[in-house]
């Protein structure tokens, strides 16, 4: 009962099964967190807008600006954060297409502001953006130390891209 | 030679209703683990519902050696998610990240494009020659939960064979010569 193999295996199997507990506790503590992210994105220029291989493409300056501070607890590991152009079409019901994304490793990078072109190729499954209006959304996905993931995100409406290829 | 002694001289004293005790415990232990499986398995709705991360593809996200909970569900797969996918002619599941998405008006079929977070460009290289894009069959499931570390212990037991026999050898003689 009391040999050296049945010690060695309590002491195993109570500490897994606290550092088991911890990380529930850790990723339950997640849900008290109520964030207030805010998020501002506007086209500052649109550098070309063609059809490649039967397909539209367009290439855009953006000023990003976004608060992400409050996503942040004690349990975060990173925020991921992208922006996504998200629009309709006759053969589509949703698009939605990457134009940017970065990953914030802490609190103190959760404030920012960038001004960039869009990273990924903003390309349509057809020739349907020409004076399409889409929007521009801010995703983020919360990435735990443990646990759970999160994702939310702040749709912002009203863009328009131009009525002829430039 | 005490211990061996004693562990050669408790194997001797096994009675057959003891072994035949013993065996079904054991039996009952991996039939156990194979219920609760099958049980995360149909409760997922995804194939497999943990995967350990075997690339530094998405790091820091994720390390090799994390683990990955995984939940299929009806829901449509939307930019952002973090997919596990299969791809023609390759044996292991890739974890990536969704960067684009085009779904169907009519069918609801969707047209999916992943990346790694800490890789340079997309995934159509991965993909199988001249494929563009992933379909929902290709998906296993999207990961909902992380737990680091633990998928070390399924890394290290595939990379040295011998680590696993053993540990399975170890533990099959504790439970031959454990009484009770």
């Amino acid at each position: 009962m009391h040999s050296f193999g049945f010690r060695a295996n309590a002491l195993l199997t109570f500490s897994v099964t606290v550092l088991a507990l911890i990380c529930a506790m850790a990723t339950l503590s997640d849900n008290l967190n109520s964030p207030s992210p805010s998020a501002h994105v506007q086209v500052s220029n649109i550098n070309w807008f063609q059809k490649s291989k039967g397909n539209d493409e367009v290439s855009m300056t953006l000023n990003v600006s976004a608060n992400l501070e409050s996503l942040f607890t004690w349990n975060t590991k990173q925020v991921f954060v992208f922006l996504a152009a998200e629009y309709e079409s006759p053969k589509n019901s949703l698009n939605q297409v990457s134009l940017w994304d970065g990953i914030l490793p802490s609190k103190e990078h959760a404030q920012f502001l960038i001004h960039t072109k869009n990273k990924y190729r903003f390309t349509d499954q057809g020739s349907n953006l020409r004076g399409k209006e889409y929007n521009l959304t801010l995703h983020w996905h919360v990435m735990p130390k443990t646990g759970k993931m999160f994702a939310d995100k702040i749709v912002m409406t009203g863009f328009r891209l131009p009525e002829e290829y430039r | 030679m005490g211990w061996i002694g004693e562990t050669v001289d408790s194997v001797k004293s096994i009675q057959i209703r003891q072994l035949i005790s013993q065996v079904v415990s054991l039996g009952m232990i991996v039939t156990s683990a194979l219920i609760i499986w099958k049980g995360l398995m149909c409760i997922t709705g995804s194939e497999s519902p943990v995967v350990v991360v075997l690339s530094g593809s998405m790091e820091p996200g994720f390390k090799r050696g994390d683990i990955l909970f995984l939940h299929m569900g009806k829901d449509p797969i939307r930019a952002g998610e973090i997919v596990v996918f299969n791809v023609d002619g390759r044996e292991i599941p890739i974890v990536h990240r969704v960067i684009k998405v085009h779904e169907r008006q009519d069918t609801g079929e969707v047209d999916v494009l992943t990346k790694g977070d800490n890789n340079y460009g997309d995934d159509r290289l991965l993909y199988a020659q001249g494929q563009q894009w992933l379909q929902r069959h290709h998906i296993m499931g999207r990961a909902v939960g992380f737990l680091p570390y633990v998928g070390w212990v399924t890394i290290i037991m595939t990379e040295k064979p011998i680590i696993k026999y053993l540990l399975i050898g170890a533990l099959g003689l504790l439970v031959i010569t454990s009484k009770e």
